[in-house]
C-alpha cells in the first residue's frame, strides 16, 4: 500500500517486528503491523520482563503513555495499551496486555517512574488494578468518586450530579435528574448492515409474527 | 535536614516540626485549577503531592459518543492555548487511518498556522513565567503578541481561540491573500521588535536570573527516563523534536535550527522556549514563500465536504454533503497512535476505530501529565518561591492535564 497520507514519518518498519518477535520468544502471543503501526500483544505476567528487553536491549528507552481499552464482549475485557518510543532508533511501538476486572497487571513503576500517574489514571477510569504501583490512587475523577467512568457500560450521563445548595450552604450531590433524554442520534445508514431495531418492531415478535 | 525550633512564642513549647500546606487549586500562579499539598521543613520543600482532575470533563469518553467531525473542537478546548496544534494530532491520525491524501497548499497552511501557535503559546508562558517571578511588564507586551496571534486566527477561520480549523483532509477555509501579507509584515517587523523588546529586560535581569538559573535541574537520564517532550527536553540537552525527527505535514522541507539547554534548570527552558520563538518565525517565513496554490482540502467527496457552489449544481455532491453531516464518513478498523510536537512536548492521540463513524476509543496524551508527575522530583529540597517558578517553566494547561 503506498502511504499517502502526512502523518509523523519514523523509521522504517522493516524487520523491526520478525527481531522484536524473535528477542520475546514465548511472551509474544500476537503480533501485528497495520496502518504502519508495529503492536505487540504479550501475556500479562511478562509484561515487565517485555517492557525491560525492549529498553534495554531494543533502545526504547521512553514510555510515553499507558491507555486503556474495554471491549465489554471479551473475556478478559480490559486491554493495556503502552507506546513506547526509541530516541536513538527513532522509532515507535505498541505493547499491549489485556486483563479482567479482577486481575491485576504487574505494575511498571520500577522500569518508568512516569508509569505511575499512568497506572493511576487506568485504573481510575477502567478499574484496571495494577499490582506493585505504590499509589494507586484516583486521579481525574472526583474525591469520593464510585465507578469507573470509561468503562463502555458506564453511563455517558453519569450516576450523580453536583448543586450549590443555599440552604444548606454547600454543594450537594444528587442522583442525576434529566429533564430530557440524552440525545443519542442513529445516523448509520439502515442499507449498509446496521443491525437496530426500529422502536416498535419487537412488538411484531412477541404477537406471533402477524402484522 | 530537618529543622526544628526549639521554644516556639505562639505554641508555647510544642515543637513544630513539617508542616502541610495548599497550594492552590485557586491560586494565580497554579496556571488553572492545580491542588498541591506540599510537605514543608521551614521554607524547604519535603515533598509535593499534585492533584490533578479538578478540570476533569471526561472528554474522551465524550468523543466516543460523537462522529468523527464533530469530535474535533473538542481538541480545541483542551490545552486552550495552543488549539491548532491539538487538532493537528487528531486530523493526522484520522488520516493516517484513512490513508488520506492532503493537497500540498493544505499542508503548508496547516504547518503555518500550527507555528503561529507556537508562538501564541510561548507568549502566554513566557509572559506568565515572568510575571510568576515577580516582573510585570513583559507580561503586558507579549500579549501584545498573543493579540496579535489571535487576530490572525480569527481572521482565518472567525475564531479567535477554539478555531476548529484543521479538518481530517485539509483544512476548513482558505484564507484571504491579504492575511498572508499581513502574517509576512508581521513576522519581519513587528514581532521581532515587540518581542525583542520584552525579552530584553528579562533575558539578562539579574532577579530573573536569580529565581531560574539552577532551580529544578534534571539530569538527561531523568529527563528520558520520566517522559519529558518538548522543550523540557530539549533543555536537557538532548536535541528532540518530533517536527525534525518524525516530520508531518512538509516540515520536512522547512529549514529550521533545535534550539537545547546545557543546564537542564529553569532559565534553560525559558531560554529555549525564546529562541524557539524565532525558529518558528523562520518556519512561517519559509510557508509564505513556499506554498503553492490549489486546493485546500482533500477532493475526496466521501470525507471532505463540497463546496457551496458546486451543492448548487451536482446532485451528487448534495447528497455527500448530506451524508457527511448527518451519518460522516466511516473509518477503517484498526489502531493507531500518532504524536504531533505541540508546543509544550508532544501530543499524541491513540485512535482505535471499529470501522463505523465513531471512535471506538481515542486516548489523549497530554504533554503536561508526565511532566507535572516529575513536580515532586523536581522540587525537592527548593524553597517554597521557587515551587512557582518550576510551575511556569513546566508550562501546564489543565484544559490538557484534566482533559
Amino acid at each position: 500500500m503506498t502511504i499517502l497520507h502526512s502523518a509523523p514519518k519514523i523509521a522504517s518498519n522493516e524487520g523491526v517486528l520478525d527481531a522484536l518477535t524473535k528477542a520475546l520468544g514465548g511472551h509474544v502471543i500476537a503480533s501485528e503491523e497495520k496502518h504502519g503501526e508495529i503492536i505487540l500483544t504479550v501475556k500479562r505476567e511478562a509484561i515487565v520482563d517485555v517492557l525491560k528487553t525492549l529498553r534495554d536491549d531494543h533502545e526504547y528507552q521512553q514510555m510515553m503513555e499507558i491507555a486503556g481499552v474495554d471491549y465489554p464482549e471479551r473475556a478478559e475485557r480490559f486491554e493495556v495499551v503502552y507506546m513506547l518510543l526509541s530516541l536513538t532508533k527513532n522509532h515507535r511501538i505498541m505493547v499491549k496486555c489485556s486483563t479482567d476486572e479482577a486481575t491485576p497487571v504487574p505494575s511498571i513503576t520500577d522500569l518508568w517512574p512516569n508509569a505511575g500517574w499512568l497506572e493511576r489514571e487506568v485504573f481510575d477510569l477502567y478499574g484496571v488494578k495494577f499490582a506493585g504501583n505504590p499509589d494507586l490512587r484516583r486521579i481525574l475523577t472526583d474525591y469520593g468518586f464510585e465507578g469507573h467512568p470509561f468503562r463502555k457500560d458506564f453511563p455517558m450521563t453519569g450516576y450523580t450530579e453536583l448543586r450549590y445548595s443555599e440552604d444548606e450552604k454547600r454543594v450537594v450531590y444528587e442522583p442525576v435528574k434529566l429533564a430530557q433524554d440524552m440525545r443519542t442520534f442513529d445516523f448509520l445508514s439502515p442499507w449498509e448492515g446496521s443491525d437496530y431495531v426500529l422502536p416498535g418492531d419487537e412488538k411484531a415478535d412477541e404477537e406471533g409474527g402477524d402484522k | 535536614m530537618s529543622m526544628q525550633i526549639e521554644e516556639s512564642p505562639t505554641t508555647e513549647g510544642d515543637v513544630i516540626t513539617n508542616y502541610t500546606i495548599n497550594f492552590g487549586p485557586q491560586h494565580p500562579a497554579a496556571h488553572g485549577v492545580l491542588r498541591m499539598i506540599m510537605e514543608l521543613d521551614g521554607e524547604v520543600i519535603e515533598r509535593v503531592d499534585p492533584h490533578v482532575g479538578l478540570l476533569h470533563r471526561g472528554t474522551e469518553k465524550l468523543i466516543e459518543q460523537k462522529t468523527y467531525l464533530q469530535a474535533l473542537p473538542y481538541f480545541d478546548r483542551l490545552d486552550y492555548c495552543s488549539p491548532l496544534c491539538q487538532e493537528h494530532s487528531y486530523v493526522l491520525a484520522i488520516e493516517k487511518l484513512l490513508n488520506l491524501e492532503v493537497p500540498e497548499r493544505a499542508q503548508y497552511l496547516r504547518v503555518l498556522f500550527a507555528e503561529l501557535t507556537r508562538i501564541c503559546n510561548h507568549m502566554l508562558n513566557i509572559g506568565a513565567h515572568v510575571m510568576d517571578v515577580g516582573a510585570m511588564t513583559p507580561n503586558l507586551w507579549v500579549f501584545e503578541i498573543r493579540e496579535d496571534c489571535l487576530n490572525f486566527f480569527e481572521r482565518a477561520s472567525g475564531a479567535r481561540m477554539h478555531s476548529a480549523w484543521y479538518r481530517p483532509g485539509g483544512v476548513h477555509q482558505d484564507v484571504p491573500e491579504k492575511l498572508l501579507v499581513d502574517i509576512g509584515n508581521w513576522i519581519d517587523n513587528r514581532l521581532p521588535q515587540l518581542f525583542g523588546d520584552a525579552m530584553s529586560l528579562v533575558m539578562d535581569n539579574r532577579i530573573f536570573k536569580q529565581r531560574n538559573v539552577d532551580i529544578a535541574v534534571v539530569s538527561r537520564d531523568d529527563a528520558v527516563a520520566w517522559g519529558f517532550s518538548g522543550p523540557m527536553i530539549r533543555a536537557a540537552g538532548i536535541p528532540w523534536d518530533l517536527r525534525k525527527s518524525q516530520p508531518y505535514d512538509v516540515y520536512d522541507r522547512m529549514e529550521f535550527d533545535i534550539p537545547v539547554g546545557t543546564n537542564s534548570d529553569c532559565y534553560d527552558r525559558f531560554m529555549v522556549r525564546v529562541k524557539e520563538v524565532y525558529e518558528s518565525a523562520k518556519i512561517i517565513k519559509q510557508c509564505l514563500a513556499e506554498m503553492p496554490e490549489g486546493p485546500i482540502a482533500s477532493t475526496d467527496g466521501k470525507v471532505s465536504p463540497p463546496s457551496r457552489g458546486e451543492m448548487k449544481q451536482s446532485m451528487e455532491s448534495l447528497i455527500h454533503h448530506f451524508k457527511l453531516y448527518t451519518e460522516g464518513f466511516h473509518v477503517p478498523e484498526g489502531e493507531v497512535y500518532v504524536a504531533t510536537e505541540s508546543p509544550k512536548g508532544e501530543f499524541g492521540v491513540y485512535l482505535v476505530s471499529d470501522g463505523s463513524n465513531k471512535p471506538y476509543r481515542c486516548k489523549i496524551r497530554p504533554t503536561a501529565f508526565s511532566h507535572l508527575q516529575a513536580m515532586d522530583m523536581m522540587s525537592k529540597g527548593h524553597m517554597l518561591p521557587d515551587a512557582t517558578a518550576i510551575l511556569g517553566a513546566i508550562d501546564v494547561v489543565f484544559g490538557e492535564c484534566d482533559r
